[in-house]
């Protein structure tokens, strides 16, 4: 059995359709991450100890075990706990928490290492601390830390494809979907590579962008 | 307030780090719209004394006064808060590094506090803004961010944000230590227009000209204690203690 | 938490995790080697070597792992590639990661002070011998660390092949919770053995960095 692209096109649309779902997954779940970052950071950093520490704990399980294993105990534990999301809730929940993890360790040492006469320069204006916290550092913090999360973001665009396995119709269910239609592997993975390729090159231009554009407030 | 309240007053201020004295048992008042200059070697304990004004290096005895008012009061956690916050309101603070906020541009550097704690609203806080930039002669970089402005136009803007406050007395920690040369002058003439507008200042500085030419009384400070002050005139021509003389001998030798 | 459960099943458990410390062992092995013919070519005199390590580098770096493993496993019959899970999942992790340490191998040569290679070269070295006796050996200092970020990321990565049937830690696990509706159980026997397995390979890897720092 060679191979014969001339399928794909047939499948254009369902594959399309794929792919603003990986993108609206990846969006969500990229949001989702960038915030719980901060918050996780802020838990891991100030919280009182009863807090602090089961949080650390969940965080570091959460960064010694595979993303896959902890998409199922996201999905099939709300489930057992009698909470019926969609699918694409679930993904979105595993994916941005599983990046969130990691972005809290980023934004944990940019916080640490903001300049003290930070704080002081707030704090002597009147400022409380967690209104310095917000207004003053936090936004430095997360700014140094850009470039590395958008690394994180990117890698989160590929691991989205790990989402089809609890049954998120995004690209590469898509893809899939149409092998089980024509029995073509090659081609619609090809295909889905090429799209998840494309996507790829999008996000990283907007990414440097992004950067560019914090380039005057360092 | 009676007229006897001084405006500023220090009592016994004591302060150690572990083994280390760093301040003893220093006490000192300031009247209202006077100028003080704080002058000494390094590790003399002066900007120690500056920063425990406003408490942002809390003291280890004695009490700091703004118009009868303690300022280092010792109180539960979150009233403490609350009252220190409120004091700090009233004391500006400008800093050696300027500690401008490098993500904000100028313009919110100087709002981003009376917006906050004062609830004006943004047009108000454009005016004052304005007015206060306009002061320090900065009003034409009001949208640029601080990594685009030089060491003298940092300051600038820092005394702004200071002054937006609207603070009923100012700290300067060595102003223009970090500046190059050529940028000292600027920053000193603002501060030289605040004197000329009876705000009530500290200054700590090594600039002994400028000390004397601005500051109504001169405080020299050695290893923790107040050694001599007086006029600058007294201090700078002809001091009392030998210590006073001989950091102004080797001073002055180092700096002309 | 149903322990008694835990106690019973985790035998099971024991053997997927020994599958899949078999799976980063050799995805680990098979990536060194991909990295450094990947580095090899980017760092190469030959232009089309060049495009051909960049453009391996690209394409695994632009498109998820997981889609690459399917690719080979599924469609490789159509090209004339036959091959078991096992074997798919090895290859294609292991090439996956390849294309990760050759950017960690490329970013640890082309930081070294060009001093060192100018001062080599006038004691008279080729640029071989300079390569092997000045350039490689601090090379090899800097990436033992960032490639044991690269190792981490691939233990973790193993979970990949659960997708196509390999019976290891992910896979067992998966299959457990769909048998006994215990998710949060059957996660934590996974969860601790990849922490094991994890921080063991971690300890061995700053025992090598720690060894290469101080020769």
């Amino acid at each position: 059995m060679g191979l014969d692209f001339s399928v794909v096109p047939s499948f254009a649309d369902a594959l399309l359709i794929g792919v603003l779902w990986t993108i609206a997954i990846t969006v969500c779940a990229a949001l989702l991450s960038f915030f719980g970052g901060i918050l996780f950071a802020v838990i891991a950093l100030y919280a009182p100890w009863f807090l602090r520490l089961p949080f650390r704990f969940f965080a570091w399980l959460f960064m010694g075990t595979p993303l896959l294993l902890q998409l199922f105990l996201i999905y099939f534990g709300l489930v057992e706990l009698g909470i019926d999301l969609p699918a694409f809730v679930a993904g979105v929940i595993g994916l941005g928490l599983h990046f969130a993890v990691y972005n809290s360790e980023l934004i944990q040492t940019a916080i640490v290492a903001v300049d003290k006469g930070q704080m002081e320069a707030a704090r002597t204006l009147g400022l409380s601390r967690p209104q310095a916290l917000i207004r003053v550092v936090i936004p430095q913090a997360v700014r140094d830390v850009i470039p590395p999360i958008g690394n994180n973001m990117i890698a989160l665009l590929k691991d989205s494809a790990l989402v089809s396995v609890i049954g998120v119709s995004e690209l590469t269910l898509s893809a899939q979907l149409a092998i089980g239609r024509t029995y073509r592997p090659f081609e619609f993975y090809a295909a889905a590579a090429v799209l998840y390729y494309i996507i790829n090159l999008g996000m990283e231009a907007v990414l440097r962008r992004i950067e560019r554009r914090t380039q005057l407030s360092r | 307030m009676t007229d006897q309240t001084p405006f500023v007053e220090i009592r016994h201020a004591q302060k150690s780090y572990g083994d280390l004295e760093v301040l003893k048992d220093i006490s000192l008042t300031v009247q209202r719209g006077e100028i003080v200059a704080i002058i000494g070697p390094s590790g003399s304990g002066k900007s120690t004394l500056l920063r425990a004004i406003n408490d942002l290096d809390p003291l280890t005895g004695g009490e700091i006064l703004l118009e009868g008012v303690q300022v280092n009061k010792t109180l539960p956690h979150r009233q403490y808060e609350k009252h220190i916050n409120a004091m700090r309101q009233q004391i500006g603070m400008v800093f050696q590094h300027f500690n401008l906020f490098p993500h904000l541009n100028v313009r919110d550097n100087v709002t981003m506090a009376p917006k906050l704690l004062k609830g004006i609203s943004s047009k108000e806080a454009d005016k004052l803004a304005e007015e206060q930039l306009n002061h320090v002669g900065m009003l034409e970089r009001i949208d640029y961010y601080p990594s685009q402005l030089s060491g003298g136009q940092k300051q600038r803007v820092a005394i702004a944000r200071a002054l937006a406050m609207q603070p009923k007395l100012m700290l300067f920690d060595e102003a223009t230590s970090a500046l190059d040369p050529e940028l000292v002058e600027e920053v000193n003439l603002v501060m030289k227009k605040l004197a000329e507008e009876h705000m009530t200042m500290i200054i700590v500085t090594h600039e002994m000209d400028f000390a004397a030419s601005v500051c109504d009384r001169v405080l020299f400070m050695d290893q923790g204690v107040v050694v001599e002050e007086g006029p600058p005139e007294k201090i700078f021509k002809n001091p009392d203690m030998d210590r006073t003389k001989e950091f102004l001998r080797k001073h002055l030798a180092g700096s002309k | 938490m149903d322990i008694d459960l835990m106690l019973r099943v985790y035998p099971y458990f024991l053997e997927a995790a020994w599958v899949t410390i078999q799976l980063s062992v050799l995805t680990i092995v098979l990536g060194l080697i991909c990295g450094m013919i990947g580095a090899a070519g980017r760092l190469s005199r030959f232009a089309i070597l060049r495009f051909l390590a960049a453009a391996y580098v690209s394409f695994f770096r632009g498109t998820p792992a997981l889609i690459q493993i399917f690719l080979l496993y599924f469609g490789g019959p159509q090209v004339g590639i036959q091959l078991d899970a096992f074997e798919a999942g090895v290859i294609g992790l292991g090439v996956n990661i390849g294309a990760y340490m050759t950017e960690t191998m490329r970013g640890a040569i082309i930081s070294i002070d060009k001093g060192q290679i100018e001062a080599s070269r006038t004691l008279g070295l080729s640029k071989f011998e300079t390569f092997r006796k000045v350039t490689l050996p601090q090379a090899l200092r800097l990436m033992i660390r960032p490639l044991g970020v690269n190792i981490n990321a691939q233990i973790k990565g193993t979970a990949l092949v659960a997708a196509i049937s390999v019976v290891e830690l992910t896979y067992t696990a998966q299959r457990y919770i769909g048998s006994t509706y215990k998710p949060f159980e059957m996660f934590l026997i996974a969860g601790i053995l990849y922490l094991i397995i994890i921080t063991a390979s971690g300890k061995v890897i700053s025992y090598l960095d720690r060894r290469v720092r101080l020769q």
